[in-house]
């Protein structure tokens, strides 16, 4: 069962470094849909939500033809840097983050939306600076609703499987994760590796939920009011 | 407009077309190109009869008939997998017939620089990936598995090894060009001959046969042993050997 565990240690790292990244730019993306007007601003809504959507086959042909040796990202990042990401868990990551990044951007951009605009305003007539109304102000009342999108985020990341299985392929130690460890047992009639497999992976997801759960209690962004 | 959801709606709800035999048969992904041009043919022959083709790795396929998939006729890429559904209970010892025979290669990207010509070659430091069906679930890595132990190249290839869910994902992968390598069935390499370049012909301690068997208890039992004997026919092997592969 060794296998099990280096498995899920490392689907934990993949969704880590996803969540890490979703937080930041889903929180920050988020910030400029919810206080910015442009144009395309429904357009890239759409975009930056379509990986959630898309079936992960889709989402796994996309990243391997892009990020590929001669696709274009992966053939400048090979050329520039060396740097190379399929058969590697820096795939997994990308594949990982691309399919929960709207959980994170949906849930921030309604918890922006959502706050009452006086406290905002009311730090700008002090002369507060942007930045410091972001962090001191805005962020602590949006920080429910960002939470509960950035848990979503995690268990989403760690259950990733199509995109995954495509670019990261299933390397033992090196890219199999636990969904496609998962896979890989039943296809091989492995069952008690199986039966393990989905035990602990339920355990997992369970653990989250109730984390969540704790954190978040109530409904997404009820922070507001509770300040309010 | 409401007429037309209403009937739309009808529409999703019947099944899609009936036939009066539906023959499902679960075939190994080498066998994918070659079996997709006989079931056409098949079916002009039987009015009435659709061929449901199903492919994947010959291991996965298994797992599918012991879990109770409704298939009428089984094609591995290999007598273990076959020998498996026959203890499984699945298939009859006598109701099992060799229909074709393939051999393994090592493959690598068209418009590389690399030329190998002999297994050793791939210790090399210019193969860092090698793509390879994983020896659990897809025959040609057991085939691969077994030449490369024989001679004592595994554990030094192993951490090389990209392992993949059937032969085609292996293929894909040198035409491209994500592995420097790959071991896959002289047919698969020859239907991207644009993409990837056969290097040479890897020797295996068995031949690499095709058994192909009627599922018991199948309820199409009548029409999968007129396909078994298509498969077998002259037309049958004909198209076989247009893809390259070899007779039993």
């Amino acid at each position: 069962m060794d296998e099990a565990w280096i498995a899920l240690r490392l689907t934990l790292k993949v969704a880590g470094v996803a969540t890490v990244i979703n937080m930041l730019l889903g929180v920050g993306i988020a910030y400029l849909f919810a206080r910015k007007q442009f144009v395309g601003k429904n357009v890239g809504d759409a975009i930056l939500t379509l990986p959630m959507v898309l079936p992960p086959t889709v989402l796994g042909y996309y990243l391997l033809v892009l990020l590929g040796k001669h696709g274009p990202i992966g053939y400048f990042l090979k050329k520039y840097f060396d740097i190379n990401l399929i058969f590697t868990w820096q795939g997994a990551v990308i594949a990982a983050s691309m399919v929960s990044f709207p959980l994170v951007f949906k849930a921030a951009r309604a918890a922006f939306e959502s706050l009452e605009p006086q406290y905002e305003q009311a730090a700008r007539v002090l002369g507060v600076s942007d930045a410091a109304i972001f962090f001191r102000v805005t962020l602590p009342l949006a920080w429910r609703g960002i939470l509960a999108g950035v848990l979503l985020s995690f268990a989403r990341s760690a259950g990733e499987f199509g995109a995954t299985l495509m670019v990261a392929g299933s390397i033992p130690g090196k890219t199999q994760t636990l969904s496609v460890a998962v896979y890989e047992a039943v296809q091989a009639g492995q069952d008690e590796m199986a039966n393990f497999l989905v035990l602990l992976i339920s355990v997992v997801c369970m653990t989250v939920l109730l984390v969540s759960g704790k954190l978040v209690p109530g409904r997404v962004a009820s922070g507001v009011h509770d300040h309010g | 407009m409401k007429k037309i959801s209403v009937s739309l709606l009808l529409n999703l709800l019947l099944p899609i077309q009936v036939f009066a035999a539906d023959l499902t048969v679960s075939a190994a992904a080498s066998l994918t190109n070659a079996f997709k041009e006989m079931a056409p043919i098949f079916e002009k022959q039987n009015p009435g009869t659709k061929v449901r083709l199903n492919f994947a790795a010959s291991g996965p396929l298994l797992q599918q008939i012991i879990r109770g998939a409704p298939v009428d006729v089984f094609a591995s890429a290999d007598q273990e997998t076959m020998t498996q559904a026959q203890q499984a209970g699945f298939v009859k010892a006598d109701d099992q017939k060799i229909f074709a025979s393939n051999t393994l290669v090592v493959i690598v990207p068209k418009g590389g620089k690399q030329n190998p010509t002999e297994l050793s070659d791939l210790t090399k430091s210019q193969f860092q990936k090698i793509a390879i069906g994983l020896p659990a679930i897809v025959p040609v890595g057991r085939y691969t598995k077994s030449a490369l132990e024989k001679q004592n190249l595994w554990t030094t290839l192993e951490p090389k090894m990209i392992g993949t869910q059937s032969v085609r994902q292996a293929l894909d992968y040198v035409a491209r060009g994500e592995v420097d390598a790959g071991f896959v069935y002289s047919t698969d390499a020859a239907i991207t001959p644009n993409e990837v370049k056969k290097a040479f012909i890897v020797p295996t301690e068995m031949p690499i046969l095709y058994p192909i068997a009627p599922i018991k208890g199948s309820q199409n039992d009548v029409i999968a042993s007129k396909f078994i004997a298509f498969v077998g026919s002259t037309q049958g092997s004909e198209i076989l050997k247009s893809y390259g592969f070899g007779k039993p």
